[in-house]
């Protein structure tokens, strides 16, 4: 029974391994960009036929699972699909050199959000095979509902013209997002806190066994 | 074409939006349309690094923003994976068709 791997669970330990490989080789090529950069520019990036090889590898791994999330109808491979949908654009936060938001990413949808939603099914269901299919027609309103929206959204985004940055600025680092996150943000960044606050206790609250 | 611009990653993040629509409007299971929330999340925090990287580099303001995204995906599961939790504890089953009344 376990000896034998369905096709599409080879498929998958196969892009598990290449997202894996994909998001440490961009780690390292991010780290050395940055290194770089700093002090040099971080306006527009310079493009090259490794800057498109990258992009264009990280985002065929997005949309690959992304479509994989919404097509499949097992609730466990589509958690496992999400993960590697995170782990991608993690990746692509790299590329854009957001190497904190990256590693945020990583650690807090990656390795917190994502395990949650992992218990969250696995204390919902009576086996972890079950499903609930949605109807044809169901189905097919969505898909065309959602294709047509992507249609108008690449025609909008591909006729619009933006203002690249032009002036050279020196290479952000962690401490900037730090200073910027007490200073101009201090609301917003209190309120965040405060809301963390009021959720744990209302996940306390919600997860109590005596009512 | 190998000049990757602003609009490369816009328009991934468009089929990532897509895609998180389409979750949570086919799924039944209340774990899969929290899943496909998750995806119109991320679409939303790639939109702002890459806004933040090609139109105002050196700013942070994108990546705050990106941040702020992250921290309430996490508050927002944990209230939903608790409300699920609930609601198969009451009804024995996480079929959104099925929890048709609001009290307990």
């Amino acid at each position: 029974m376990c000896g034998r791997m369905r096709l599409t669970d080879r498929f998958l330990v196969a892009v598990l391994c290449g997202a894996m490989v994909s998001a440490a080789t961009g780690d390292v090529s991010s780290e050395s960009a940055v290194i770089d950069r700093i002090g040099v520019t971080n306006a527009a990036p310079s493009g090259g036929l490794l800057d498109a090889f990258m992009f264009y590898s990280v985002a065929t791994a997005i949309v690959v699972s992304a479509v994989g999330v919404c097509l499949t109808k097992n609730i466990v491979r589509m958690a496992v699909w999400l993960f590697v949908c995170l782990g991608s654009v993690a990746t692509a936060y790299f590329l854009l050199a957001a190497n904190f938001l990256g590693a945020i990413q990583l650690i807090v949808y990656a390795g917190g959000t994502l395990i949650l939603l992992i218990f969250g099914v696995m204390l919902t269901s009576k086996s972890p095979w079950v499903r609930f299919d949605a109807k044809w027609g169901e189905v097919l309103a969505a898909g065309a509902v959602c294709v047509a929206m992507l249609v108008v959204l690449s025609i909008v985004l591909r006729g619009t013209t933006w203002q690249p940055a032009s002036q050279v600025v020196p290479g952000v680092a962690v401490a900037d997002l730090g200073v910027k996150l007490l200073t101009a943000y201090v609301v917003p960044f209190e309120v965040a806190g405060l809301l963390l606050m009021i959720v744990m206790v209302g996940a306390a609250h919600l997860a109590r066994q005596d009512k | 074409m190998l000049t990757i611009g602003l609009t490369h990653y816009l328009i991934v993040s468009a089929v990532l939006f897509c895609c998180g629509v389409f979750t949570m409007t086919t799924k039944r299971n209340a774990v899969g349309i929290l899943i496909g929330v998750e995806l119109v999340l991320n679409s939303a925090a790639l939109n702002f690094v890459a806004f933040d990287r090609y139109l105002g580099p050196g700013r942070i303001d994108g990546q705050i923003g990106a941040l702020f995204v992250v921290v309430l995906a996490a508050a927002e599961a944990a209230i939903a994976v608790g409300i699920c939790v609930n609601v198969y504890k009451n009804l024995s089953t996480i079929d959104v068709d099925k929890a048709t009344q609001l009290r307990g």
